[in-house]
Parts: structure tokens; C-alpha cells; sequence
């Protein structure tokens, strides 16, 4: 093997010719994931065509390095943890793992998707919920942790029964230079509730490159919050189906980013029967060269009439070298629908600064006050109480490191 | 004398609901009546179905206005025939305004009736005076329809435009919720001034008060779908003092 | 009732089919032979009597148009276009251009007669409403008829102004100094490919110079017409308005009903320099194509303005009802300092009718300013697609744009999409977008109705007020007859 092929798309295909042997599950899908990500490649980094699903993110940073598989261990944590994408402690009654019972599931997109690719390709291991019908499961804590040097993959597939209930808290973190490819599925059956909580924080020089893929029956809800404040990259793509009459899906998020971060929430909600609902609201604090980007779509289906669908996205540029690129999308099929998407760029509002100044706060105060409750705001749609309390320290701690 | 209104065995229902439950009314033509209820009884759903709204089914029974079956006719052919509701809540259409949308409503109207329609010139002299005579601004014309109107604007509105249509049959639903004296003045002004041998009206209301101003020939209480009382103005007195309790439990 | 009115009138009563203006005008023509090659370019080139350095500028464009792809991103679908088979010159017979009306041939008088123009040198009445208080108005017209411009009125009034208003392909030889300048400053040749195609090929359109200082004394327009069958229409336009300058210009444009497809691909570049506004407006009826779909014009322009200068502005208006396929994005390079940039547009598709249009503002300059105002409507089995590019770069400080999309969906099986790009590289940027999607309000048929009007009246009427904010913005002839189009574009749409 020369050092050329060790490095970005061919790297990560040089590593599964090497383990294709001992990876768990259908290996003809791998195989097939292998060949759709030989011509996919890493967006940005592989010549060829550009893709307008990656237009705003290039992974051509990737392109010039290699990373190991997983080996390492993290001091324990709460509830479920994993270490570079492989199960190392926790126990949960309706958990298991990947590596036993390999459930690659059914609404992923490896051949159109690279991450989700990628990630079809190398799984080793992942959290596996499934919640029967009519229980509540309660509050989950899921915790990765990444270590420098590898690429993780996890596979997490999420099954709810009809009016089952749960409330999965995720939080990503680690050190040194590391990839984190999850590809998470969530299938919520009629009635079902499902509150997903994303809390990454991965290291500053960590790349994050998530993939969600998610079905919600008649009458069930899958409400989502992501907030990003780690990774030099990230990526946080949403696939939200609403399939059943009466769906509801929440796609929220928030990415406060510095330095050179680079963080894309990207997402497509798909309302394919009558009467569902789905609301987003994304909020972007982008300071120093940071980038933040959104693209969001809401598709209608013909015959999906009485939909109702809203999606915001805010940003707030602190400094002169930030930059935010949005693009909320439309696309629909029928005609009784309410649908509406807003954005708002812009710094923090001159008169509310200079008000608060009137009143004798300091201007370097008034700002934070401001951007606080800004993200305030952004946090506004959790409602589970353990969920908002963790979400507000991450937001603390990201605020100390600004004022730092 | 045959009724300029025949409403017999109205049955009607909002989905599978049944709100209206067999209403039987006669409106003789130069009558004013008043229908008088407690909330959710069915008196605007009576006015909707009158004015032919698509999403209220009928389900049973006849209405005859001037000899034809109404029920059979197009909102707008209803209108042509001079029926016109004063909604409750009136509508709002943003971009319209207000002269363009009674120049086109009128001359609709007219052109059913065979008469010339009225160009720019000749609607604005019209309805300027009609405005006039109604102490209202004439910048009322230029506003879009109810858009940013307050409620009494609103219904100020309803009231201009009904003078305007000169409607042989107003159904005039709590037309005067939420006015003032002077508002509740204008309203029943408008009203009196079409008072005639050939214009009889339905008015919806919750309180006497526009009553004072309106004097009806026959008050009717609309009460679960089915008129449970009728009488004489003094009904409306009684109503006002003892509540409708006091007539609900004499029909139950 | 307006001029525009009654001629409008004229053409419905002459007229019996859905598309009201599909009649063919049967004139002699001089045609060129199907097909592209560096000798058609040299041709038309010949014909137009121009310098060399216009058939290098079109061969060079030509050279990078064959190296080029034909765009695929709009949501637009069309069978492969055969650039082979379509005559790329076709002109009325005669030896000299027109000097006068008088010598332009009667068929064609006729002809615009019919299409409602006013190629004679009269006042045209203002619209119905308020027509007590508009004062009397000149409109000056270029009439473009397939490759060439027979006729332009007012010359004369307008040259004692110092504004010129003449055909480009007359500008070309009479001031080319100018053309010479501007042509491709803001539409490059090879911008894209369908601009490198009209580069390469365009025969004629409007040439408009406005004098420092000057504010151009009456409405300029132009009319487009494509008579000939198989035949491409590609006519560039390039207006000029020196410093403190103003002018408003409006096009109209029609084709006859046809069975197979015509290709229309214009450039329009427009100038403004410090403290100059251009207003630009079009009421676009090309033929659209029959109710299955079949025919009409293929629709693909390339429309740019430069502010070049401090507060310069230009401002789009758009009433888009015809074509088989719109593919347009009027847009604004913001360079200079407080300058402005509109889009104010209406694109209504009914049928088979497919619309991808929407503009791009290009914020360069500190406080420069915009506003994009869209209104799609979509009926039968059309497709409709706002695409915009809102751009703050980072010299832009404190620019501002706002943005309002609003689709009506009339019928289930049509399509309304919105897909904005915002692109912010400067916090003292302010950007907003709203977007909203629904269909007509029962609650608002109901009260339309119930005051007597008809479902379609109502209609009519509910649109004309959702559309309202841009129709105010078209010169007021225009509006009235904008109103009307959109009356007869949704006719038989509702119910």
C-alpha cells in the first residue's frame, strides 16, 4: 500500500478491504456502501462534479489525512458510553448493541448519501433502542467520546412502538484529532413520543459528521434538538419523514461557533401524508472567522394536504470575518398547506444596546446580556427539564470560552 | 301575505355534527326580526347556510326566498337575489381595496339585474354620498378590505357596504358585538334606512340594546338548534332580564 | 378606458383561442438557413453592416459558448434543444432599414395595431382608476420583429434631450464608442450559457443612452415579437444612464401559437452610474404553449444592472404569464454606496407552464440596499420556483436587504418552491426573508361571493390584491393591462 491511498476516500476504503472480513451484519450492503462511496467520495476533497447538497461544506480537509479504527478507553461516564464509536460501559433494559445485532435499518440512503456511506462501509458498533409499545422509557443518557487519532462510525438504530415514549439525551466530546460518522435512524410509531437531544461538543480538532434518518408514523412525534459548539467541521444532516396522518416533527437546533469552525445543519422534512406539523427553528452566534451554514428544506408531498409547516433560522454575527450562508427551501405539491420559512442575519440590535447602556450597563455587558438571550431563545423548544439544564451549561461554558 | 322568507325543517350540520336540528321561520317581506340565544346554539351557522357557505351541510328542509328554493342557488346568485350577510367576524383581503372590491361587487350585482354598471366616476359619486349620509370618512374607500380595521371599523364596513348592495334581505350576525353608542347608532341607522315595505332583516344579537334602536316586529330564541320561543318585542325585555336560563328550562 | 385598454380589447375580439395573441402576421421574410456555425454568426453580422470588432466580440463568444454546458439546476424539464435546428436570422424583406413609420410595411402596422401597441405619436390615457387625476403621458416604442427593430418613434423629441433610443444593431453603427464600452460589462460573454449563446448570435433590441443629469421625458418601450417558425429570438438590450440621470423602460413581448418550441434568449444589461435610476419593467406573454402542454416559448434570459455609482438604482419589475419555460433572474450588482437595488415580480404558470425565476442582489457597496418582493401563482399541473441569491460581501457594511416570497397554489396538482440563497460576509448586514405558501382563502371566496361577485371574479380579485405590491410598481398604463393578463392568463383555472 503506498501512502497516497492511506489518505481520505481511499484510506477509509483501504481500512474496510482490511476488516471486511470481521465487521458484523450484511455484507453485501457494506459492499454496495463501498462502491457508492468509491464514486461518491468525501465531498470537496474528491475531484468531479460538484454536489449542491454539499455546496456550502467541502471535506477537503479530510482529504489529506488518515485515521485509525478505535481502540482506546475514557474514564466512565453517565448512562451508555462509547469510545470511538465501540460500546464500552452502561446497561439500559431496552439497549443493545450494534456489534450483537447488526440493524443497519431501513430509511438510510448509502447510495446517494457519502456520510451515511462511509458509514454503512466501517459501522462496527452502536446503541440500539428498542421501546415496545406503550412503555415510557424515560431519560437515556448516550455518551461518546472520541481520542485522537480515529474515525468512528457508530451505528444507532432508535425503535419506538406505537405510544411508547422515551427521552434520549446525546453528548458527544473527546480530545485531539479525531472523525465522528454517526448515522442514527428513528422510527416513532403512531402515537409515539420521541425527544432527542444532541449535546456536541467533540474537540477543536475533531470533525463531526452526523447523519439522521427519521420516520414518524400517524399521530406519533419526533422532536429533535442538536446543538453544536465543538468541531474544526461539523455536519449535521436531518432527514425527517412524516408518514402517517397527524405526524409531528421538531427539527431544532443551535451551533455557536469561534475561531475557524465551520458548522452546516442541513435538513429536509418531508411531509408524505395529510396533517402533519413540523417546526424548525435554527439560531447561529458566529464569532470570530467562523462559518455557520443552514440549509433547510420542507417538502410537501402531492396529497399531503392540511400540512403545516414552519421553519426559522437566525443568525447572529459578532464579528467582521463570520459568515453565515442559509438556504431555506419550499418545495411543494399541495395545495390546502400552510407553509412559511423566515431568516434573519444580522449583528446585535444598536437600540436595545444603546438602551441598555442608558440604564448604566456597560457596554461590553449589554452585548452579552444580548447574545445570552438570543440563545435563550434557541433553547426555548426543549421542554424536558434534564435536557434544558445540560443544554444551558453547554451554552454557559461555550459563553466563558468566548469571554476567555 | 306570503313570507319574503319561508325557512322550513333546516337541518344542517359542520361535518358530522348537526347543528341546526329542524328551524322553522317566516320573515313576511317589511319585517324586521331578531334571533336571540345562548352561545354554540347555532344563530351564525343559521346565517352561514342562509348565505349558501359550502363547508355547512344541509341536511334537510326548504328555504324559499321570494318564491325561489335558495338552497339550490350559488353564494353570489343569492346575493344577485338581495340577500346580505353582515358577518360577524368580516373577512380581510389584503391588496384589495376597498372601492375596487364594492365597484366590483355592485356591478356584479347590477349585471344580474340587467342594469348598466357604474364606471369609476359614477360608483365614487355614489358612494361618497352613501358615506355621507353615514358620517363616515371617505377614506375608507381607499383602505384595503378590513385590513388593519379595527372591530368597529369592521363592522362600519358591513353596514357601508349593505347600504351600498341595498340587499332585499339582511341577516345582520351580532353585527353589534363589541360597538360602541355611536358605532351601534350607525349600525342601526343603517339598517333603518333601508326600512321599507320591501326589506325585512334577520338581526343576531345578544343583547336589548340594539333592539332599542331596531325595534323588531317578532323576537325568536334560538336554543340547541331549534327555535324554542317566539313573541313580541317584550320576549327580548324578558330575555334581558332574566337571562335565558328562565326560557331554556320551560322548553326542556 | 385607456388606450392599452381598447386595444386589448381589440385583440380579444379578433381572437377566439385561449392565447389571445397567436395570430401570424404572413409577411415576407428573409430568412437565414437552420443551423450555428462561425458563417451564420458572419452572416448576420454582414446583414447588420457592422465593424469588425462586433464579429470578433460574437465569434469569441461563440468560441466559448461551444466549450459550454447547458444549465440543468433550474426545476425546469424540456426535451434536449436542437441548437441546430433553428434559423438564428429571420427579418421582414426589404433593402434599407425603415427611415419612417410611413415606410414601415402596413402588414406589420397592422400587426401591432392588433397587439394593443402604439406605434403612432400619440398620448396614451392613463388607466381606469383615477383617470381624472393622472396627468397625459408619451410612451416612446422600439418594435422588435424576430431578428430585427422595425420601427422606433419619438426619436426625435427624445433627441433634443440628448437621449438615444434606437435599435442596437443601429447604436452598433452610429455609436459604437459607446457599445463598444458597456456591451458585456455586465453580462459577460460567457457568463453563462445561454448568455454566450446570445452573444454569439444576437440580431437586435433596444439601445438606450441617457445624458448626465437628464430625466427622460417619457416611458421607453419595446415590443418583441416572435413571427417566424422555427426561429430563435435573441435580442440584447443595453440601457445607459450617466450621472443623476433617470429613465423607465418597459417591454412587452408575444409570439404566435405554435405546435413545437421556440427558443427566446435575450441579455438585457443595464448602467447606472452616481445618482441615476433605471426602472425597468416587463410584461412577458409569450405564447405559453396549448393546455397539454404542447408548444410555446422556451424562456431563458440573462438580466443584470450595475450600480455602478453612489445612490444609483435600478429597480426590476416582472409580470410573468407566458412561455413554456421562464428561466430568468433579473438582478443587481450593488457596487456603489447607498445604492438600490428592487425585484419586484408576479409569474403566474397555469397548465403545463413551468417558471424558475427569481434575481440575485449582489451587495458590494457600504449601505447599499435591497428588496425582493415575489408573488408566484400556480394552477393546473404548472410548476412554479422563486430562485434568489441574496450576497453580502464584506465591504458591504451596513446593507440591508429584505425579502418576501409568497406562492398561491390554486388546484392540487401544481407545484409552488422557494428556494433562497442568503449569503452574509458582514455583521452590520441586515438580512431578512419570509416565505409563505397556501392556497386561496375559502373564508375570502366566501365573502367575495357572498357580495355577489362570481367564483372567477373573486378569484381574479384575490389575486390582483395578493399581487398588488407588485403591480403598483409597473407604470400605470401597464398595471391595467397587467391586471387584465392575469384575469385571462387564470381563465379556466378555478373550480
Amino acid at each position: 500500500m503506498n501512502a497516497i491511498s492511506d489518505t481520505g476516500a481511499a484510506g477509509f476504503l483501504a481500512r474496510f478491504a482490511a476488516m471486511q472480513g470481521r465487521l458484523p451484519g450484511d455484507s453485501t450492503l457494506r459492499l454496495a456502501a463501498a462502491n457508492a462511496f468509491r464514486s461518491l467520495g468525501l465531498p470537496g476533497a474528491t475531484r468531479g462534479r460538484r454536489v449542491e447538497a454539499w455546496k456550502y461544506t467541502s471535506l477537503q480537509a479530510l482529504g489529506g489525512m488518515s485515521f485509525r479504527a478505535g481502540a482506546a478507553t475514557a474514564p466512565a461516564a453517565k448512562g451508555i458510553v462509547f469510545v470511538d464509536g465501540r460500546f464500552q460501559s452502561g446497561t439500559e433494559k431496552n439497549f443493545a448493541r450494534f456489534a450483537d445485532r447488526a440493524d443497519f435499518g431501513e430509511l438510510s440512503w448509502p447510495d446517494r448519501d457519502p456520510m451515511a456511506a462511509l458509514n454503512t462501509m466501517l459501522a462496527e458498533d452502536g446503541a440500539i433502542f428498542q421501546i415496545p409499545a406503550g412503555i415510557d422509557a424515560g431519560l437515556v443518557h448516550l455518551t461518546h467520546i472520541g481520542t485522537d487519532g480515529a474515525s468512528a462510525h457508530p451505528r444507532q438504530t432508535i425503535r419506538l412502538g406505537a405510544g411508547a415514549r422515551m427521552t434520549l439525551i446525546e453528548t458527544m466530546s473527546g480530545s485531539g484529532c479525531y472523525l465522528h460518522n454517526p448515522v442514527t435512524e428513528a422510527h416513532v410509531a403512531d402515537g409515539a413520543l420521541l425527544t432527542h437531544i444532541r449535546i456536541q461538543a467533540d474537540a477543536p480538532a475533531a470533525f463531526h459528521l452526523a447523519t439522521l434518518y427519521v420516520a414518524v408514523a400517524a399521530g406519533g412525534t419526533y422532536d429533535g434538538f442538536t446543538l453544536n459548539t465543538g468541531a474544526r467541521l461539523t455536519r449535521t444532516e436531518i432527514h425527517a419523514s412524516l408518514n402517517g396522518p397527524g405526524a409531528v416533527a421538531h427539527l431544532n437546533g443551535a451551533q455557536l461557533l469561534s475561531g475557524s469552525q465551520h458548522a452546516d445543519f442541513t435538513s429536509v422534512a418531508r411531509h408524505a401524508a395529510p396533517k402533519g406539523t413540523s417546526r424548525q427553528t435554527v439560531k447561529n452566534v458566529l464569532a470570530g472567522q467562523s462559518r455557520g451554514v443552514f440549509q433547510g428544506r420542507i417538502e410537501v408531498a402531492r396529497g399531503a394536504q392540511g400540512t403545516d409547516g414552519y421553519q426559522m433560522n437566525r443568525a447572529l454575527l459578532l464579528s467582521p470575518d463570520a459568515e453565515i450562508d442559509t438556504k431555506p427551501e419550499l418545495e411543494i405539491f399541495a395545495d390546502d398547506v400552510k407553509c412559511s420559512h423566515g431568516a434573519t442575519i444580522g449583528e446585535l440590535d444598536a437600540e436595545q444596546i444603546f438602551y441598555l447602556r442608558s440604564r448604566g450597563i456597560p457596554d461590553s455587558e449589554a452585548r452579552a446580556m444580548l447574545v445570552r438571550a438570543f440563545l435563550a431563545e434557541a433553547l426555548d423548544p426543549v421542554t424536558n427539564d434534564t435536557a434544558r439544564e445540560l443544554l444551558e451549561d453547554a451554552v454557559a461554558r461555550w459563553w466563558e470560552g468566548q469571554a476567555a | 301575505m306570503t313570507a319574503m322568507l319561508d325557512i322550513s325543517g333546516l337541518t344542517a350540520s359542520i361535518g358530522d355534527k348537526p347543528i341546526l336540528k329542524g328551524i322553522d321561520l317566516s320573515v313576511p317581506a317589511g319585517e324586521i326580526h331578531a334571533i336571540m340565544g345562548p352561545n354554540g346554539s347555532g344563530k351564525s351557522t343559521l346565517g352561514y347556510v342562509l348565505a349558501g357557505r359550502e363547508d355547512y351541510e344541509v341536511t334537510g328542509g326548504t328555504v324559499t326566498f321570494e318564491g325561489q328554493d335558495m338552497l339550490a342557488m350559488a353564494p353570489e346568485a343569492r346575493a344577485a337575489a338581495g340577500l346580505f350577510l353582515a358577518f360577524q367576524a368580516p373577512i380581510e383581503l389584503p391588496g384589495v381595496n376597498n372601492a375596487n372590491f364594492l365597484r366590483t361587487a355592485l356591478n356584479a350585482i347590477r349585471r344580474a339585474h340587467g342594469e348598466d354598471e357604474l364606471d369609476a366616476v359614477q360608483f365614487l359619486k355614489f358612494a361618497r354620498a352613501e358615506m355621507k349620509r353615514l358620517s363616515m370618512d371617505g377614506e375608507m374607500l381607499k383602505r384595503n378590505v378590513n385590513v388593519g380595521f379595527s372591530g368597529g371599523e369592521k363592522k362600519r364596513n358591513e353596514v357601508l357596504q349593505m347600504a351600498l348592495l341595498r340587499p332585499r334581505f339582511a341577516v345582520l350576525d351580532e353585527t353589534d358585538s363589541g360597538l360602541d353608542i355611536d358605532a351601534l347608532r350607525i349600525v342601526a341607522e343603517g339598517v333603518n334606512a333601508l326600512r321599507g315595505p320591501n326589506f325585512s332583516a334577520l338581526v343576531v344579537t345578544h343583547h336589548q340594546r340594539l333592539l332599542d334602536h331596531l325595534v323588531p316586529h317578532r323576537v325568536h330564541v334560538l336554543a340547541q338548534g331549534r327555535i324554542i320561543r317566539s313573541g313580541g318585542p317584550e320576549l327580548a325585555k324578558e330575555l334581558e332580564k332574566n337571562g335565558y336560563s328562565a326560557v331554556l328550562a320551560e322548553a326542556a | 378606458m385607456s388606450a392599452v385598454n381598447e386595444t386589448l380589447d381589440t385583440v380579444r375580439s379578433v381572437t377566439e383561442s385561449g392565447y389571445k395573441w397567436g395570430f401570424e402576421t404572413n409577411i415576407e421574410m428573409d430568412v437565414a438557413p437552420k443551423g450555428l456555425t462561425p458563417d451564420t454568426i458572419r452572416m448576420i453580422s454582414a446583414r447588420k453592416e457592422e465593424p469588425s470588432w462586433m464579429l470578433d466580440w460574437r465569434l469569441r463568444a461563440f468560441e466559448a459558448w461551444l466549450k459550454m454546458e447547458e444549465p440543468h439546476w433550474a426545476r425546469v424539464d424540456h426535451p434536449r434543444i436542437d441548437y441546430q435546428d433553428i434559423h438564428y436570422y429571420a427579418a421582414p424583406k426589404k433593402k434599407d432599414g425603415p427611415k419612417s413609420l410611413d415606410e414601415v410595411d402596413p402588414e406589420l402596422l397592422a400587426m401591432y395595431e392588433k397587439l394593443g401597441i402604439p406605434l403612432k405619436e400619440r398620448a396614451i390615457l392613463a388607466g381606469v382608476e383615477g383617470a381624472d387625476e393622472a396627468p397625459q403621458r408619451q410612451i416612446a416604442v422600439d418594435a422588435v420583429f424576430d431578428s430585427v427593430s422595425v420601427a422606433t418613434t419619438f426619436r426625435e423629441s427624445l433627441a433634443k434631450v440628448g437621449v438615444i433610443f434606437c435599435p442596437i444593431s443601429e447604436a452598433i453603427r452610429e455609436h459604437p464608442d459607446l457599445v463598444k464600452q458597456y456591451i458585456g460589462s455586465v453580462v459577460p460573454v460567457a457568463d453563462n450559457y445561454f448568455a454566450a449563446l446570445n452573444s454569439a448570435v444576437f440580431t437586435d433590441g433596444s439601445f438606450v443612452f441617457i445624458p448626465k443629469g437628464v430625466r427622460c421625458p417619457m416611458e421607453l418601450s419595446t415590443y418583441f415579437r416572435i413571427n417566424t417558425k422555427n426561429t430563435g429570438q435573441f435580442e440584447r438590450t443595453l440601457i445607459i444612464a450617466e450621472a443623476g440621470s433617470h429613465v423607465s423602460y418597459l417591454e412587452g413581448c408575444t409570439a404566435p401559437q405554435r405546435d413545437e418550441n421556440q427558443l427566446h434568449a435575450a441579455v438585457v444589461e443595464l448602467v447606472a452610474m452616481e445618482d441615476a435610476s433605471i426602472k425597468y419593467s416587463t410584461v412577458q406573454n409569450w405564447y405559453p404553449g396549448d393546455a397539454n402542454g404542447k408548444g410555446g416559448i422556451y424562456n431563458f434570459v440573462t438580466k443584470r444592472g450595475a450600480c455602478l455609482g453612489d445612490r444609483s438604482k435600478i429597480s426590476w419589475t416582472q409580470v410573468e404569464t407566458g412561455s413554456a419555460i421562464t428561466w430568468k433572474y433579473p438582478s443587481c450588482v450593488l457596487h456603489g454606496v447607498d445604492s438600490v437595488g428592487e425585484f419586484y415580480s408576479v409569474a403566474v404558470t397555469t397548465n403545463h407552464q413551468q417558471a424558475d425565476t427569481g434575481t440575485k442582489m449582489i451587495h458590494i457597496g457600504k449601505g447599499s440596499r435591497s428588496t425582493i418582493i415575489s408573488k408566484g401563482i400556480s394552477a393546473g399541473q404548472s410548476n412554479n420556483t422563486y430562485r434568489g441569491l441574496v450576497k453580502i460581501m464584506p465591504s458591504a457594511s451596513g446593507a440591508r436587504n429584505f425579502t418576501q416570497c409568497d406562492s398561491l397554489l390554486i388546484g392540487e396538482n401544481c407545484g409552488a418552491h422557494t428556494v433562497p440563497y442568503i449569503e452574509s460576509r458582514n455583521p452590520s448586514a441586515k438580512v431578512e426573508h419570509e416565505a409563505t405558501t397556501s392556497k386561496i382563502d375559502e373564508d375570502k371566496l366566501f365573502y367575495c361571493r357572498q357580495r355577489g361577485m362570481s367564483e372567477e371574479d373573486a378569484v381574479n380579485l384575490i389575486v390582483n390584491g395578493f399581487c398588488k405590491e407588485v403591480l403598483k410598481e409597473l407604470p400605470m398604463e401597464f398595471a391595467v393591462e397587467a391586471q387584465k393578463l392575469l384575469a385571462v392568463s387564470l381563465e379556466g383555472s378555478v373550480g
